[in-house]
């Protein structure tokens, strides 16, 4: 705040005002007012005001919606309830069973989505006749809506589905993998390992490609084999992504609604239902606003915390 | 595959950075694999959207022996499928045209016009993306029924709907996304400055040099802010699921959930239903493949 440092008091200025120019440092000069950055600052309003009203109020508003009591239908407004919505979270076992779910299905795609679009990018990373269309029709899942998508794989799960088929094909029976509670969640990680495939592709390819060709001859140059040019120039080169992916991918995953919606309901008996099954729930069947409010922060604080951990641990080592 | 020709078969430990022959189709073989892998849900889903519902039970053959159209017919009529794909054109066009102009006009801004506070400023805007939707669904669902003089409502949103089952209430989260904000702002920060030097040396005002020297350049950028607008709107479900509640009103999404809600599921009409539903998405990406992939990559490598 420097820039702001100039507009002291009329008395102080005449003396501050020439040792501040000349303490400016040439090389990066911070912004200051004049008619450029204030058609500047007009440029960025309507942005601003809209996110500020439609993104930041919203969340202070439901911060305290989280500790009342409220229902849609009632027009008396929210009743303040202190922590009681928090501290019931702790106590009912549904938003318990949530976060395990939620957890699992995260814990169960993410690992396996990774590594297997981490395999896919290396094998599309150098050009080749027809590179573009591997390239194309592996990303083509994550193209396709998630609610189209689960339709899809409703189909392919059900009892004539193409899954059942292929068992029947090599003489085993039908299994009902939505119908079943040990099933229900894994046949839903199943389908968004393959949805996530493409979009982390398309991203790790692109930290593959931001690699300078020059670390890979040095590398050899220095008398590194594949493994090691692999181990000591690909990994450290891809890490930034590799972060990347792996946050957005928690923050993606952890909020699964729709193919759930779609496949499950939540069920059989809540072997499903996300966390985010759960506040849809609570807020727009149940009608309790305060109850949902509290499970989104606290899902909104789990989420923060995990995507820093992985910052902290995945990018720690280096340097 | 010529590159390889001359060089030996490398042994194991073999210094040597080219991709021998054998190893290049190997890795080609894996790559067909996975392809068909990720590939046979959707031919199976075009099969299915041909067959004729009778023929649809037991085993399905990949080529339909009587390919027919009937199951758009009934996907089309029974899902309202027109209703809900001229809600969602509606939907999307107005996001694209929203975000096309305030977030590359901030963009632009963040990057080239910086004033006190507009780094901070910049960061707010764009950790907004990483709220989860379900904090802020309820307080939005509550902001768009109250929203004054709407719906019913008085000048204190009280009293009716607000924009409740209305497109209005469907646009409202989507004017702005945060990421095309960072994707502008990426774009502008590596256009030379020397132009807008130029054309102020000139005269021109700060207006005319951003839509007359700046915007020209900003094609690619356009494109992939309205592709990332279009396809998000287009596909979002949780924010339509809560705000709309009736056949008018539903988007494109909804129609299909709820038509397969809707009783007895018959899979080949649900299966053209998604087809119907994605075919827009799917042509804007193909006209649009390589602005998208590699838009893609370079608004988050720098990230």
């Amino acid at each position: 705040m420097t820039a702001t440092s100039t507009r002291t008091p009329a008395s102080a200025a005449t003396v501050a005002a020439p040792t501040v120019r000349r303490a400016a440092p040439p090389a990066r000069r911070r912004p200051r007012w004049n008619r450029i950055s204030i058609v500047g600052l007009i440029f960025v309003l309507p942005a601003a005001l809209y996110i500020i009203i439609f993104q930041l109020i919203p969340v202070i508003y439901g911060f305290v919606l989280s500790f009342t009591k409220y229902s849609p239908l009632s027009r008396s407004g929210p009743k303040p309830v202190g922590v009681d919505n928090y501290a019931n979270l702790f106590t009912n076992g549904d938003f318990g069973n949530a976060l395990l779910v939620t957890g699992r299905y995260v814990l169960q795609v993410l690992p396996l989505t990774v590594v297997i679009a981490l395999v896919l990018a290396l094998l599309v990373a150098r050009p080749f006749r027809g590179v573009s269309f591997f390239r194309s029709a592996l990303y083509i899942p994550h193209i396709v809506s998630l609610t189209a998508v689960s339709l899809v794989w409703l189909w392919m799960y059900s009892q004539d589905g193409l899954i059942n088929e292929l068992l029947n094909a090599v003489g085993l029976p039908d299994q009902a993998w939505l119908l079943h509670p040990d099933s229900a969640l894994n046949a839903a990680s199943a389908m968004r390992i393959w949805k996530a495939l493409g979009s982390n592709m398309v991203l790790l390819l692109a930290g593959l490609q931001s690699i300078p060709k020059e670390l890979y001859e040095a590398a050899r140059v220095d008398g590194a084999g594949r493994w090691n040019s692999f181990r000591y120039v690909t990994v450290p080169g891809l890490k930034p992504m590799l972060v990347y992916v792996v946050a957005m991918d928690i923050i993606y995953l952890s909020q699964g609604f729709a193919e759930i919606y779609v496949l499950t309901k939540g069920g059989p008996l809540g072997s499903t239902t996300t966390i985010n099954y759960l506040i849809y729930t609570q807020a727009f069947q149940y009608n309790q606003l305060g109850t949902a409010s509290a499970m989104a922060f606290v899902l909104f604080a789990l989420i923060i915390g995990f995507s820093f951990l992985t910052m902290r641990s995945l990018t720690g080592r280096q340097k | 595959m010529t590159s390889t020709s001359t060089r030996p078969p490398s042994i194991h430990g073999h210094q040597s950075g080219h991709a021998p022959g054998e190893r290049r189709i190997g890795s080609t073989i894996v790559l067909i694999v996975l392809s068909i892998l990720v590939l046979v849900p959707f031919l199976w889903v075009v099969s299915l959207a041909f067959t004729p519902e009778k023929d649809a039970f037991g085993s399905v053959s990949l080529i339909p022996a009587h390919p027919t159209l009937s199951n758009f017919d009934t996907a089309f009529v029974d899902a309202n499928l027109s209703t809900a794909l001229v809600n969602s054109a509606i939907v999307a066009l107005i996001t694209v045209a929203t975000n096309c102009a305030f977030a590359i006009l901030a963009g632009y801004a963040f990057a080239r016009m910086r004033f006190p506070g507009s780094t901070a400023l910049f960061y707010t805007l764009i950790s907004t993306a990483a709220i989860p939707v379900s904090v802020t669904l309820i307080p939005l669902f509550l902001m768009a029924r109250g929203i004054p003089f709407a719906g019913g409502n008085d000048a204190f949103g009280h009293g009716g709907s607000g924009f409740l089952d209305t497109l209005a209430g469907v646009v409202l989260p989507y004017i702005v996304m945060p990421l095309n904000i960072f994707l502008a702002r990426q774009f502008f920060s590596t256009a030379p400055a020397e132009l807008a030097e130029a054309a102020r040396m000139d005269g021109a005002g700060e207006w005319r040099i951003f839509a007359r020297v700046y915007l020209p350049l900003a094609k690619p950028l356009i494109a992939v802010i309205a592709i990332f607008s279009f396809t998000g709107v287009w596909d979002d479900f949780l924010w339509p699921l809560v705000v709309t509640s009736s056949p008018e009103t539903q988007t494109v999404q909804l129609a299909l959930a709820r038509f397969l809600a809707s009783g007895n599921v018959q899979y080949g009409p649900v299966m053209a239903g998604a087809i119907i539903a994605t075919v827009p998405v799917l042509l804007v990406f193909l006209f649009n493949q390589r602005s998208f992939i590699s838009g893609l990559a370079d608004g988050s490598v720098k990230g």
